[in-house]
């Protein structure tokens, strides 16, 4: 069998009932009336389709936690015992560790992925651009357990012995701070599930932030190089508020990514119920509470106790999406006022 | 080209139809799903009993929890739980338990220069451990038990299961047996309020932070240490003895249990009776209803285990350092199914 042959058959099997040219007869919205309706409604019911499920969702959460948000009410968020065994539960613990791992992942990602999608824009040699993106987008692509693997196995020895028994030395003794750098250095903990949801995040934010740096007009920032302004300059007074929508957009992206993850968190945080000051104690988080306990949950209340568990975190994201675009919706207003 | 892929096409629906073929063909499959623990040596009993007589069992380890759920909404022909109902939770749904296979906890820990099997233990000092009482290696409590034995003065870090688990009620179970603090103050149950400690994910969970931890001590299932030469400790048994963990004691701790008298099976092998019985050992149980919806089905099911308590099944479950039940044992549960499993009429399926 020749060769061409094999490639008129599959190599464009879409263009076949086309016709490439107008042979004249009646013109396609004449042979298919229905087709431009049906399509409108195809899509109007796909886009409905997500927000019913996040309807579904809601309720569905709300109908298998109710047993759970009957009996402890306002408690279940203040309070920090959980107690499977006497079916007490309180959710102030993984609240507190859900939040914690994700600011420190946020204090220390922003300001690194900000350094690097600048780099990547602005000071980069162009011969290095393309491997360092791409190497940026492999590392958003790695899946979580991996990075949980890396920082149970490599990084939290090493953080064992070089830098948190440095850091109990030198801000263990100090009156307010020292409460934070307190315990002893097991690796393991909320810091170090911090640090690892940073590595985590920083891609995600970092490969938004260089998409939204590229698309800041030339003209803009060589006026600002024309008038004397440094690299800074340029980056702080001229990309960023040009580019502050997307930059806040990536952080949220990230931040979504922090408050959520499960694997990654729970191989290094050491899963514990109980609140500590200390960034080295070990703690929880929502999503890694409901990781480990999900399986062996029995009785009338410790599955629904971990349903509520997840609707908080649903709210908790809820409420930061809804924070976000408030902030949003703030800078736009003031652009409006300085023009 | 195409009469070649159309021919490919003819040959893979021929497979298709031939495997659906194939399945309709062979008596009822039958269905479980529950505890983890002994999710591997079901799946290996299930492999060798289907190549016997071409029944599959299809067991999803979807945990205790899950295992007793499915069980209750009749999705399965059997339930698995590592931590036995109580007989009132068994009347309540009018089902019947019985044990498959007995295991065990083992301490490891580790410490500088300490082998396996050198450090003894008894249940009150590991109580008093997992309530954080005792925080250095070289407590006068501990350093009374072990004479000889040079202990460090590092911290020690307790690490504990953080996913609920059969491994982690026959621990806490032990724990409550023998320090009435642990019982009034944690209780038992697959998971808990620990006071002390770190929690892993699994038994590899606890195996890492044990083995990362410079002072750690945790529990781990006992193929898990064996597998993975961990530092085991030696524990104090009922009759006074300090007892290493092992195939052995696990067996000992089994035979001398008496499950004749235990109503509804409910008999947790920690803290038994016996010579060099070893404290923490527990079994692992499958759940069925008494009045049987589907006879045929529970029929199958009472033939696959009747098969795996054989000698085949128990070389299997050797293979894979799980102990199978005392000869006694097994005849005790054969004449329960005899007596208690039966069809909507009463008639017995066994």
């Amino acid at each position: 069998m020749p060769p061409h042959e094999d490639t008129a058959v599959f190599a464009h099997p879409f263009e076949v009932s086309i016709p490439t040219t107008y042979n004249g007869g009646p013109s396609p919205t004449k042979r298919m009336p229905w087709m431009d309706p049906f399509f409108k409604n195809l899509t109007r019911c796909v886009a409905f389709l997500v927000f019913s499920i996040l309807i579904a969702i809601l309720i569905s959460l709300f109908i298998h936690g109710e047993p759970a948000i009957r009996k402890f009410g306002f408690d279940f968020i203040v309070s920090a015992e959980w107690d499977p065994v006497k079916e007490r539960f309180g959710a102030l613990v993984p609240i507190y560790g859900t939040l914690m791992t994700s600011a420190i992942a946020m204090i220390i990602g922003i300001p690194v992925s900000f350094g690097i999608a600048l780099f990547l824009t602005e000071l980069s040699p162009t011969w290095l651009k393309r491997p360092l993106g791409t190497a940026i987008e492999l590392l958003a692509a790695i899946p979580s357990i991996i990075y949980g693997m890396w920082g149970l196995f490599v990084f939290a020895p090493l953080f064992a012995e070089y830098v948190q028994p440095p850091l109990i030395k030198s801000f263990g003794s100090l009156p307010i701070v020292g409460a934070l750098f307190k315990g002893p250095p097991l690796g393991i903990g909320m810091l170090t599930a911090g640090i690892i949801l940073a590595v985590m995040v920083i891609p995600f934010i970092t490969a938004v932030m260089r998409d939204v740096f590229e698309l800041v007009p030339p003209m803009l920032k060589e006026s600002a190089y024309g008038l004397g302004a440094t690299t800074w300059e340029v980056a702080w007074k001229v990309v960023l508020p040009y580019t502050k929508i997307g930059v806040v957009g990536g952080i949220m992206l990230g931040l979504g990514r922090a408050l959520g993850e499960t694997m990654a968190v729970t191989f290094v945080i050491g899963n514990t119920q109980r609140l500590g000051a200390s960034l080295f104690a070990p703690g929880n988080t929502i999503a890694s509470s409901l990781a480990n306990e999900f399986t062996e949950a029995v009785g009338d209340l410790y599955a629904p106790a971990l349903i509520e568990l997840g609707l908080i975190l649903f709210l908790i994201t809820t409420i930061v999406l809804a924070f976000s675009k408030v902030l949003l919706l703030q800078l736009a207003k003031q652009e409006g006022r300085k023009s | 080209m195409k009469s070649e892929i159309v021919q490919r096409l003819i040959s893979c629906t021929a497979i298709v139809f031939g495997l659906a073929a194939a399945t309709s063909a062979t008596a009822v499959d039958i269905t479980g799903a529950g505890a983890t623990f002994p999710y591997p040596i079901y799946a290996k009993w299930a492999e060798a009993y289907k190549a016997k007589t071409n029944i599959g069992m299809n067991y999803q380890s979807i945990g205790s929890g899950g295992g007793i759920k499915q069980i209750q909404n009749k999705t399965v022909d059997f339930g698995a739980s590592d931590m036995p109902l109580t007989p009132q939770e068994l009347d309540k749904d009018g089902l019947l338990q019985f044990p498959t296979v007995v295991g065990g906890d083992v301490p490891v820990v580790n410490l500088k220069g300490i082998k396996a099997g050198e450090l003894k233990m008894t249940g009150p000092l590991l109580a008093d451990i997992y309530l954080g009482k005792i925080t250095k290696w070289n407590d006068p409590a501990i350093a009374a038990l072990n004479k000889g034995v040079k202990l460090p003065e590092t911290e020690i870090t307790v690490v504990h299961r953080s996913d609920g688990s059969g491994t982690t009620f026959i621990w806490v179970n032990y724990l409550s047996k023998v320090s009435p603090e642990w019982k009034a103050k944690v209780g038992e149950g697959t998971s808990v309020a620990w006071p002390a400690g770190v929690g892993g994910k699994g038994n590899e969970g606890v195996a890492s932070y044990v083995q990362r931890i410079e002072g750690a001590i945790g529990y781990v299932e006992y193929a898990y240490a064996l597998q993975n030469k961990m530092t085991t400790a030696a524990v104090q048994s009922k009759n006074g003895e300090f007892v290493q963990g092992n195939a052995e004691s696990f067996k000992a701790a089994a035979a001398g249990a008496d499950w004749a008298k235990a109503p509804g099976m409910y008999l947790i092998l920690t803290d038994q009776p016996g010579k060099n019985a070893w404290p923490i050992s527990g079994a692992t149980f499958i759940l069925m209803y008494k009045v049987q919806a589907k006879p045929e089905n529970a029929k199958e099911v009472l033939k696959f285990f009747d098969w795996a308590y054989t000698s085949d099944g128990d070389k299997l479950a050797a293979t894979l350092d799980y102990v199978p039940l005392p000869g006694n044992v097994t005849k005790q549960i054969k004449d329960i199914w005899k007596q208690q499993i039966k069809d909507s009429s009463g008639k017995s399926v066994y």
